[in-house]
């Protein structure tokens, strides 16, 4: 089988495997919508500032839940062996890692864009430059976690003290497409009388570029022992 | 190997003193800053080195990564991980260094200990990138899988440096211009030289000792013997 079509059949079993942990993905959601609810207490009841750093709050609320999800979703990989099982077909280890990457993406990318509503109600904030430009954001950003969250994820999963190494490796590693992605939807949010918005989603491309090739390349290295 | 590695970290003992003495005491005090800018003369050498350190670091994933499985299986490639490990430990030590050489020379300079520059931030990232890899081979007891991993982490770290660099340097920026030799007294120039190449020594030495303690830790583990030197410690589990 081709790689491409092999990266597809595998992305049909993860999106199945979502399918069938979505208790997971709801808990998921709920966390993320609880984490916005926390910080605000951060700012107290100013709605000004509250409004102000809403694109922020989305992003580290979305950061928080990525680690949830990337982290379950390479647990039942490893929990029944069925990653070792995976590895003895004869795929392609690029393919492994572009179909799980791949509904990542999706996975973080649904969650952040049923987070737009209530980032919405929560901090009364607007999308002043369109709500299909702040939902692309969103997406990118999910991606560009996602990218090396999987690598990482599938290594942390097989080590001990795994849910702390996750954030660990995973967090200062983010913070360029972090900080593209804040910067980005805060200026969809606020208004863009400036223009900026195209070159911070260009620096959160860039990373997209960078890390689904790098990473898409290294991915078949871990599975090798 | 070890034995020439020892005496250049003592030559770098010894030329660190008299680029010390020579950038307290002769070189001349700066114009705006007064005494408060001699912590250059150790905060740009150790940031240099740090850059070295991982810059080596990187040098060391890729050897393992490219190593053929026949370099691993007669134990050649074992040399990489090594000298991943001594460098990225190395590293980390300078950087903590340089971050709090650099807040105690921002304090009295900007009037903080602590601002949101390009050159601060991307450290204090890259810090906590290698401090990572180093918590990673903390967890992870496998030899093989330990080196591979961390390679990989060090190899996805280290692309990231000036990505770090210029996404903070668009959001925010604040820090003087780098000094280059050029725009630099003489005077000033010369304590600044001998103490790169004091803490590169020093590192280097302390690179010998670190490859040869994570050598004899792997042989403990693997109850191999210790057919490098003339010590056999190692001995069979």
């Amino acid at each position: 089988m081709e790689p491409i079509a092999q990266c597809f059949t595998l992305a049909r079993k993860e999106l199945l495997l979502q399918w069938r942990t979505r208790a997971r993905f709801g808990s998921v959601l709920v966390f993320g919508v609880t984490a916005l609810l926390i910080f605000s207490f951060a700012v107290g009841p100013d709605s000004t500032a509250l409004k102000a750093h809403a694109s922020g709050y989305l992003w580290l609320a979305l950061l928080l839940m990525s680690t949830l999800s990337l982290q379950e979703s390479a647990r039942l990989d490893v929990q029944n062996g069925a990653l070792e099982a995976l590895v003895l077909l004869p795929v392609d280890g690029r393919a492994l890692y572009y179909a799980k990457a791949l509904v990542n993406t999706i996975t973080l990318g649904t969650l952040g864009t049923l987070l737009v509503p209530i980032v919405a109600v929560l901090y009364d904030a607007s999308a002043k430059e369109g709500v299909g430009l702040l939902v692309l954001s969103v997406w990118l950003g999910a991606a560009a976690l996602v990218a090396p969250g999987t690598l990482y994820a599938v290594l942390t999963s097989r080590a001990r003290a795994g849910d702390v190494m996750l954030p660990l490796l995973l967090f200062p590693l983010v913070v360029p497409a972090l900080l593209g992605s804040v910067k980005a939807t805060e200026v969809i949010m606020l208004g863009d009388p400036m223009g900026r918005v195209y070159s911070w989603l260009g620096l959160v491309i860039a990373f997209d570029a960078i890390y689904w090739s790098l990473c898409g390349l290294l991915y078949p290295l871990l599975l090798e022992d | 190997m070890p034995r020439k590695t020892t005496i250049i970290g003592i030559l770098g003992i010894l030329l660190y003193i008299v680029g010390c003495y020579d950038g307290l005491l002769v070189a001349p005090a700066d114009r705006f800053m007064g005494d408060i800018q001699r912590i250059m003369y150790v905060h740009v050498p150790c940031a240099w080195n740090t850059l070295v350190c991982f810059t080596i670091s990187l040098v060391a994933a890729l050897g393992w990564l490219l190593s053929g499985a026949r370099a691993r299986a007669e134990g050649r490639a074992w040399k990489w991980d090594e000298l991943l490990e001594a460098t990225t430990e190395i590293g980390v030590v300078l950087g903590a260094f340089l971050v709090v050489q650099g807040m105690l020379w921002a304090k009295p300079t900007w009037g903080v200990y602590w601002t949101w520059d390009p050159r601060l931030t991307t450290v204090a990232v890259m810090e906590l990138m290698f401090v990572a890899v180093l918590a990673l081979r903390g967890f992870v007891d496998e030899p093989v899988r330990r080196a591979t991993w961390s390679a990989v982490v060090t190899l996805v770290a280290y692309v990231n440096v000036p990505l770090v660099y210029f996404s903070v340097k668009w959001w925010a920026s604040l820090h003087q211009v780098q000094s280059s030799p050029s725009t630099v007294d003489p005077a000033m120039v010369l304590p600044l030289r001998i103490n790169a190449f004091a803490v590169l020594f020093m590192s280097i030495g302390l690179m010998g000792l670190r490859t040869q303690l994570a050598r004899r830790q792997r042989q403990a583990l693997l109850g191999e013997s210790d057919s490098d030197s003339t010590a056999s410690s190692g001995g069979a589990a």
